[in-house]
């Protein structure tokens, strides 16, 4: 979708602002709510990628004033309701529906040490070879999915080579909407500046992209 | 202390706390398990994990070209980072090229080895100009790269995970491996920092 969440090459968002010796979270709340997203991962009813399209679906006007864990929660209360865990009264009252059954809770505290590193694995098994090597030339398709997709818009359109084959992978587009992995060839795109910002632009410098095949046509 | 302020929590914690009673109540989430996972991503997982993999690259070649060939297969062998559950690509800076890491459609940043990452770089302003005006982010960072250097920015759209492996500083040829991963810093392995003797807090 032509979300706001699909900022590269924006204008006016401000300075950048580091700030020294961070916390890893600025509240105890934010660490409950980063806590809980990955507690309810387990309970294997979204993936990653439906996650991820449940935040970009928060409205523009919400994503651009609150806060990285505000959107955590968001996404989190969505994915919730839609995946049918939860129902909108049980989330309005704060309790269970008077006799809902007691589920037992997929990650317990002796598990986390075990899982904490892992963030999935996502190549998956294919039997079609890479329709693209290594030095060849590719367009990245100009499409605007409704949908989730992993194709930045100022990347549409334009002409780079193919600098990386990085092996199948899971297609975010179609596993966000749970239609399935469609696993296939996935590949970093390396896109001179100029091709993508103009001449104006440093002429060595260069924007490598992860581009699914499926976003690319042989030029 | 200002006593005069109430200490009433904020409008996200009491949603938080509500929902996550609500979740327990419903037996979805192990309250212990929570803990478990806060506790690891504030004191186990950071970068320091990824300071390790950068000073063991400087002080061996062997090393360094694997985790250049198959970085998740290289960080795996020193046992403490990640069990290869994750995608791993190491980029290597040079005198020629700089590498610079972004997540321009969300927050993508390589866990394992770096932690959580910090507020700037889930950011708008970080997040809409390192592809545009990577020059300019730098800069604001404080590095100013001559013209002739390469600026290689990567846009992490995939599950591939990027890291940057920053140059050696001159004058260390006298240093541990240790106190060389002690120079290293989170910013120096998301490319808006050069590694410099001075150090520093990751």
């Amino acid at each position: 979708m032509n979300g706001v969440h699909d900022m590269g090459g924006m204008h006016g968002m401000g300075p950048i602002t580091p700030e020294t010796d961070e916390p890893v979270f600025h509240e105890p709340w934010e660490g409950r709510v980063f806590a809980l997203n990955r507690a309810t991962m387990a309970l294997g009813k979204w993936n990653i990628d439906a996650s991820r399209h449940s935040i970009e679906r928060i409205p523009p006007a919400d994503y651009l004033r609150t806060s990285y864990y505000e959107k955590w929660l968001a996404g989190l209360v969505t994915r919730l309701e839609e995946s049918g865990l939860v129902t909108p009264a049980e989330l309005e009252s704060g309790r269970p529906a008077p006799g809902a059954a007691k589920a037992t809770p997929p990650l317990t505290a002796e598990r986390v040490a075990a899982t904490v590193t892992e963030r999935g694995w996502f190549e998956r098994p294919v039997n079609a070879p890479p329709r693209f090597a290594i030095g060849q030339p590719v367009r990245a398709m100009k499409i605007n999915p409704t949908g989730h997709t992993r194709l930045p818009r100022y990347a549409r359109g334009r002409i780079g080579i193919i600098d990386r084959v990085h092996g199948a992978h899971v297609f975010p587009d179609d596993n966000a909407h749970f239609r399935g992995e469609n696993p296939q060839h996935l590949y970093s795109v390396r896109f001179s500046a100029r091709e993508l910002w103009g001449d104006a632009a440093p002429p060595r410098d260069a924007v490598n992209i992860d581009l699914w095949e499926d976003y690319l046509e042989p030029v | 202390m200002d006593h005069d302020h109430q200490e009433v929590p904020s409008d996200p914690a009491l949603r938080v706390m509500a929902l996550e009673s609500l979740l327990v109540e419903k037996g979805l989430v192990d309250p212990a398990a929570l803990d478990a996972l806060i506790d690891t991503f504030e004191h186990k997982v950071g970068p320091h994990n990824g300071a390790r993999v950068v000073a063991r690259a400087w002080v061996n070649a062997e090393f360094k070209q694997r985790l250049l060939a198959d970085a998740t297969a290289a960080v795996a062998e020193l046992g403490y980072v990640s069990q290869g559950h994750e995608h791993l690509v190491v980029l290597e800076n040079t005198p020629e090229r700089h590498n610079l890491v972004v997540c321009t459609l969300c927050s993508c940043y390589p866990w394992p080895v770096l932690g959580l990452p910090p507020v700037w770089y889930k950011s708008a302003p970080y997040r809409s100009r390192a592809v545009i005006d990577p020059r300019g982010v730098l800069r604001e960072f404080g590095l100013e790269l001559d013209e002739t250097i390469e600026i290689r920015v990567w846009d992490s759209t995939s599950e591939m995970r990027y890291l940057v492996l920053p140059e050696r500083p001159a004058g260390t040829d006298h240093m541990s491996e240790q106190e060389l991963a002690s120079l290293v810093t989170r910013d120096a392995m998301i490319g808006t920092a050069r590694v410099t003797l001075a150090g520093g807090p990751t």
